[in-house]
């Protein structure tokens, strides 16, 4: 049997083209033979295929390419050009006519208000690849530090930049850097806090999984300006992917020597360790994050003293949160001006967030600093879904009431209305969301992680969640309310840490903005929202 | 180890392979592979292109993951560079979607217009 690489059919319908049919076979084996391709490729005759317009139409497989109204003038073209050369022949390839309509990102209204900076190459490189990153100027914010700049003027950048801690603190970044240098120490760490674990947050995974990279060459610029020689990523471990992403960035950095001993021939050494973490919510706190790599358990420390000035093994330590990081390299490269250049005046750079909840639009997203949530949900994300009516969004331990989406979204103006920009996951909640059974949601999350070092927050959200239940079920007593807001406000000021002080602030907000809700629950036994099963 | 001037080179070298506009030749087809493409079924639509552009036997076609991209609703988001055109980026991607993908625009150059990020957003509102 012959083996023929290539088949050509020349499809045509039987009577009035039969003449030409036959001159166009003709004509194809005469110039596959003049190629010597006649015993390689086949060419066989078919019927029509009912684009009568289009015929003789001649589709080459096994590409599948499909030319239309063929004439015999264009057979030694394909011959030399497709069949010899492998190069397919646009101009006689059939086409559709085209429909009008933005065809790639870049035009969706979805992109058109974003300005992507810590999401820079999310989506433009593979991130498995370190070459791909170096061809994206990676790896130049770094010897542009270490070979042009001193310590102290690495800081004094970062510090112009005006660059706040983006894992919901909005603590000056440079700030945090400056008191580990200033410290004297035989050595300094650098940890990258990948411990994600904000309700509805996901921005640190999608930065991770598309560009690893950013993070440890910022860890390296950051070990470089505090005077320190070792880093760690404390990754959660729900994050599988982003660990193996951490894992592949870490070796090829260290195959490339951009990680270890004497990188690029200044005598600066840094290496980074992995380490994950075991699903606790916690030690997304940077003192337990710190306790955890030293092997005991998750639970937080007093502060004072502060991490940079006595942290991981009684040494200066920077913790910084992902998306901090990946906008260190730019910073570093294109200055501090560019960066200063976005957002509002004491809010520099961008925010990523990620839209979560009754949207069309889920996924990521990063605007500037003082972009307004209206903004974010009507013109980036699409709207609701099914017309219905925005209650408020929760951000991560606070949230904004529908009459306040026209605040500028920044760490200031946030707090200056009684709530927080937190970590950047937005759920977005309309008419149908209850908002007491969100308050006893959250409150199940708060006491499930609750370490129980400290008695008001693990015993105050046990007893917060045990009334928000009798509520949502219907054994809710009109006293419940007050008591419950009460003991919000005692667990508030009485916890030991971020988990506990924040944990009571879904009952706090809830009960501001909605204590309706709470009423028909208690008084008259129904959820307005329609969703609590109440008898 | 690397020096500063092999660094260099790599950077020159892989932007240009990157820049299919430029290369003049060729075809990328980009396929999201973050948790929210894998979760929405990525891995079986890069398979797919994969398997096609072997039995289509095609050499000038490369086809490499990225990234999240910030529209996960959009999910399995896959990107086609053609030398010289604009790219064209398509949202919930199926195996069928991708061999028509490969058949329909990647061979004969024809856009398949009702899965492009374009069309979708307008259908969804």
């Amino acid at each position: 049997m012959e083996f023929y690489r290539s088949h050509v059919l020349v499809c045509g319908s039987a009577d009035r083209k039969a003449q030409d049919m036959e001159s166009l076979i003709n004509e194809f084996e005469i110039k596959l033979k003049e190629q010597g391709l006649n015993n390689e490729i086949k060419v066989i005759k078919t019927g029509s295929l009912g684009l009568f317009d289009m015929e003789p139409v001649v589709i080459v497989y096994p590409e599948g390419a499909y030319y239309a109204n063929v004439k015999k003038a264009d057979v030694s073209e394909i011959v030399s050009e497709h069949l010899l050369k492998g190069r397919i022949v646009e101009r006689l390839l059939y086409k559709k006519q085209t429909q009008t309509g933005p065809d790639n990102l870049d035009k969706l209204q979805f992109y058109k208000k974003q300005t992507r900076i810590a999401m820079k190459n999310c989506g433009a490189i593979d991130p498995t690849s370190i070459d791909e990153y170096l061809a994206m100027d990676g790896y130049k914010a770094l010897e542009k530090a270490i070979t042009t700049m001193t310590p102290s003027e690495v800081i004094e950048e970062v510090k112009n930049s005006g660059l706040r801690g983006r894992g919901g603190s909005g603590f000056p970044t440079a700030n945090k850097w400056s008191f580990a240098a200033s410290v004297d120490a035989d050595q300094k760490y650098v940890i990258c806090n990948a411990d994600e674990g904000d309700l509805g947050a996901f921005m640190d995974r999608g930065i991770i999984e598309g560009d690893p990279h950013s993070i440890i060459e910022a860890m390296i610029i950051a070990g470089y300006a505090i005077g320190g020689t070792k880093g760690y990523i404390y990754c959660r471990i729900e994050y599988p992917l982003a660990i193996e992403r951490f894992q592949l960035a870490i070796k090829q950095a260290q195959d490339y020597g951009l990680l270890g001993n004497n990188i690029m021939e200044t005598g600066f050494s840094f290496d980074i360790e992995l380490r994950l973490g075991a699903g606790a919510y916690v030690c997304g706190e940077e003192t337990a994050l710190i306790a955890s790599i030293e092997g005991q358990r998750g639970e937080p420390r007093l502060k004072p003293p502060f991490p940079p000035i006595k942290g991981l093994n009684g040494k200066p330590t920077v913790l910084n949160n992902v998306e901090t990081l990946s906008n260190i390299p730019q910073i570093i490269l294109k200055g501090a001006d560019w960066y200063s250049s976005y957002g509002t005046e004491k809010c520099k750079g961008t925010k990523v967030y990620a839209l979560g909840g009754k949207i069309m639009n889920t996924g990521l997203v990063e605007v500037p600093m003082g972009t307004t949530l209206r903004e974010i949900i009507y013109d980036i994300g699409g709207g609701i879904p099914g017309g219905k009516k925005l209650k408020g969004v929760q951000t991560s331990g606070g949230f904004v009431p529908v009459d306040k989406i026209d605040m500028p979204m920044d760490f200031d103006s946030m707090s200056s209305i009684g709530t927080m920009l937190g970590s950047g996951g937005l759920i977005v909640m309309d008419e149908d969301d209850c908002m007491v059974d969100m308050a006893r949601f959250l409150m199940e999350f708060m006491v499930e992680e609750s370490c129980g070092k400290c008695t008001a927050c693990r015993i105050g959200t046990t007893r917060m969640l045990e009334l928000l239940e009798d509520i949502c079920e219907g054994r809710g007593k009109e006293e419940d309310i007050d008591q419950l807001y009460k003991l919000a406000g005692d667990v508030k000021k009485a916890s030991f840490c971020g988990l506990g002080q924040f944990a009571p602030n879904p009952v706090i907000y809830t009960i501001d903005h909605f204590r309706n809700e709470y009423e028909e629950h208690i008084n008259n036994k129904k959820c307005p929202a329609g969703h609590c099963d109440i008898n | 180890m690397k020096s500063l001037k092999e660094l260099e080179e790599i950077r020159n070298r892989v932007q240009k392979q990157m820049d299919t506009r430029k290369t003049g030749s060729g075809t990328r087809i980009v396929v999201g592979m973050a948790t929210c493409g894998i979760s929405a079924g990525a891995r079986p639509v890069l398979k797919a292109f994969m398997d096609e552009a072997a039995a289509r036997e095609l050499t000038n076609v490369e086809i490499g993951q990225t990234g999240c991209v910030g529209l996960c609703s959009l999910e399995p988001i896959v990107e086609v560079y053609k030398s010289g055109d604009n790219k064209v980026t398509y949202g919930k991607v199926t195996p069928e979607v991708a061999r028509r993908i490969m058949a329909e625009h990647i061979v004969n150059g024809n856009v398949v217009n009702e899965y492009t990020v374009g069309s979708l957003e307008q259908n969804n509102n």
